[in-house]
């Protein structure tokens, strides 16, 4: 068997693409897709520094390491290591009921983790083939564009810190805040929420919940303003992020890419649109694609995503304001836990709650896959069941794992300045690359 | 349907809740991959995963537990399962989930079924996202992708023994390192 990777060859494209013209051909590198090379007349050369980046400094994304061959100020190679934050997610779930294993998705990517939630009970439930409640669904979808908010301005206060507009990080932080404290109000937990249950949520909404939700909705266009005010005109983030760690449409789509990364790069492509789980139909919103494929579309997509993010929230607020009192799990006694006052009356309910709790629900056998649209592009689930109440095998496809792999592509001709611009705007959590 | 068959090396497939399933000859597995992104228009391949079936099934079924010697009264009644679950063809399978990126989001899982120590063609030259996730199966299940120009560990240390992921290696216990009798 050869060793060399043939480059893909440039076909018609049937995509839905905006522009594809930042570069001519593909720039993935020829022999490994994710190791750029030291170019050959290069190789020998005494002037290439080879730098070990990370796995713990402070401006990399969580740890990873990357190790950089450099020529003068240029980056001539790199190639990302990762798996320091290997903690065998996959492995522990199959070990534990289905029940139990909602906790660890969220664990998973820990800034997107209601999204990650969320996948893994779809999956479950696509299996059950178990109907879920309405008010279950938008209230989903509510925390779910939340957390989009959330994880978005983690990402673009740690993004702009590193590029040293300090302040920003302050003011991302401060509406980060509220959304955490919406969290906790609703689930009494402000990270990794553990409130969608198979078959609904765990717990119905609690009082007050609306009030304050509609206070940071009101709140929300006016702090993006702040943000566009700070960063828009400021001639340094402009010149850092403007044309750096390009990536054209060809080869984000050969790379797999997903989410925003996609969509910066000019590929109309979002999972709720294209293919709508929960009601994602049911709403309006719009997707925001950019044809530059640089650092700056990148931010740009994720700050178009969050204020078409907060006009979501509005709507699932609109709608579940008028769904007081239905049900917010499904009626299914072998899958969903009794409702607690009954387990002082009825010995069936208790006979259930115990035969739930201790070994689990059983789940038909057969394989499915099931994505969604997390803040970091598509996020999957593949589980196979063999008809036991433990998963025979879970998958999660992660959209930061595929991110990185852009990294040789995106870093080509860089300068060592724009390793951090361009690593940051990939927005990968390493414990959803390494899971 | 007839679309499916045309796949090179085609053996069979099944409809699923969320995306077909199309069962492929391992040795032709690149063949299937290129022709599904020219001629049928997946554009991009999301997740290679693979699964090991070592003791699928061996739980047996719950209630009675008929042996060629009798009836097995020590059998742990609540682990077992409701009915045997389908045989599968070898230990372990490799499945290609793939998308179309136009209207109707279409999507397939070509799955390809190999028993310990057999190669599986790589499909980075097809789709240059498969580098990692043929590494992470490499490392974690121990699939060797014949042709993928750089099979080494990606989550786990180079020179970690075993690959975490099978069923037979064991949970809750590693080899101890260092002792004080080196």
């Amino acid at each position: 068997m050869s060793a060399t990777v043939t480059p893909p060859t440039v076909r018609t494209r049937r995509w839905p693409v905006v522009a594809d013209g930042q570069y001519e051909g593909t720039r993935i590198p020829s022999r490994v897709p994710t190791v750029l090379d030291v170019p050959p007349e290069l190789r020998d050369s005494e002037d290439v520094l080879q730098v070990n980046f990370g796995p713990n400094h402070p401006s990399t994304h969580g740890v990873l390491r990357l190790i950089v061959d450099l020529h003068g100020e240029e980056v001539v190679g790199v190639s990302a290591v990762v798996g320091y934050l290997h903690t065998g997610f996959e492995k522990s779930m199959e070990s534990k009921t289905y029940w139990k294993d909602v906790t660890f998705p969220e664990r998973i990517d820990y800034v997107g983790y209601q999204n990650n939630e969320l996948v893994f009970v779809l999956a479950v439930e696509r299996l059950l083939e178990l109907e879920v409640p309405t008010k279950a669904k938008w209230m989903r979808m509510l925390l779910c564009e939340l957390n989009r908010i959330q994880s978005h301005l983690v990402f673009l206060g740690t993004s702009a810190l590193e590029l040293g507009a300090i302040s920003m990080f302050w003011y991302c932080f401060r509406e980060r805040e509220t959304i955490l404290d919406l969290f906790e109000l609703v689930t009494g937990q402000r990270m990794h929420t553990r409130y969608f249950q198979v078959g609904g949520l765990a717990e119905d909404i609690p009082q007050g919940f609306f009030g304050e939700c509609r206070k940071f909705v009101e709140w929300m266009p006016r702090a993006l303003d702040d943000y566009r005010d700070i960063l828009d005109r400021n001639e340094i983030w402009l010149e850092r992020t403007q044309g750096i760690g390009v990536l054209s449409a060809h080869d984000a789509i050969a790379l797999g890419q997903s989410g925003p990364n996609l969509r910066a790069s000019g590929v109309d492509w979002d999972l709720r649109r294209d293919q709508p789980y929960l009601h994602y139909e049911k709403v309006d919103f719009r997707v925001p694609v950019y044809p530059n494929g640089d650092v700056y579309d990148r931010y740009r997509v994720r700050m178009d995503e969050m204020a078409e993010s907060t006009k979501i929230v509005r709507q699932c607020l609109d709608k579940l304001e008028r769904m007081e009192g239905m049900p917010w799990i499904a009626d299914d006694r072998k899958v969903v836990l009794p409702p607690r006052e009954e387990l002082h009356t009825s010995m069936e309910s208790l006979i259930h709650h115990f035969k739930i709790v201790t070994e689990g629900f059983r789940v038909p056998e057969g394989e499915i896959y099931v994505a969604v649209e997390s803040p970091r592009g598509e996020s999957g689930c593949y589980l196979v069941s063999d008809g036991g109440p433990k998963p025979w095998r879970i998958h999660v496809r992660a959209p930061s794992f595929v991110a990185l792999e852009a990294t040789a592509t995106c870093l080509h001709r860089a300068l060592v300045a724009d390793l951090i611009a361009v690593v940051g705007s990939l927005d990968a959590v390493m414990g959803d690359t390494d899971r | 349907m007839s679309d499916w068959q045309r796949v090179p090396g085609y053996v069979s497939h099944r409809e699923g809740p969320e995306m077909p399933t199309v069962t492929v000859e391992t040795e032709r597995i690149r063949e299937a991959c290129a022709y599904s992104r020219d001629e049928l228009g997946f554009d991009v391949c999301v997740d290679v995963v693979a699964t090991d079936y070592l003791g699928w099934g061996g739980k047996g079924v719950s209630g009675y537990i008929g042996t060629a010697t009798g009836r097995d009264l020590m059998h742990p009644m609540t682990q077992g399962l409701q009915a045997l679950p389908e045989l599968k063809p070898k230990r372990f399978s490799v499945s290609y989930h793939l998308l179309g990126l136009r209207q109707g989001a279409p999507r397939a899982r070509l799955q390809c079924w190999v028993d310990e120590g057999e190669p599986v063609p790589s499909v980075v030259s097809v789709w240059p996202t498969c580098d990692w996730h043929e590494r992470e199966q490499y490392d974690l299940m121990g699939i060797v992708f014949d042709g993928h120009p750089n099979l080494e560990r990606l989550l786990m240390p180079e020179d970690w023994e075993g690959h975490p992921l099978r069923k037979d290696y064991p949970i809750g216990g590693e080899p101890v390192r260092f002792t004080d009798e080196e």
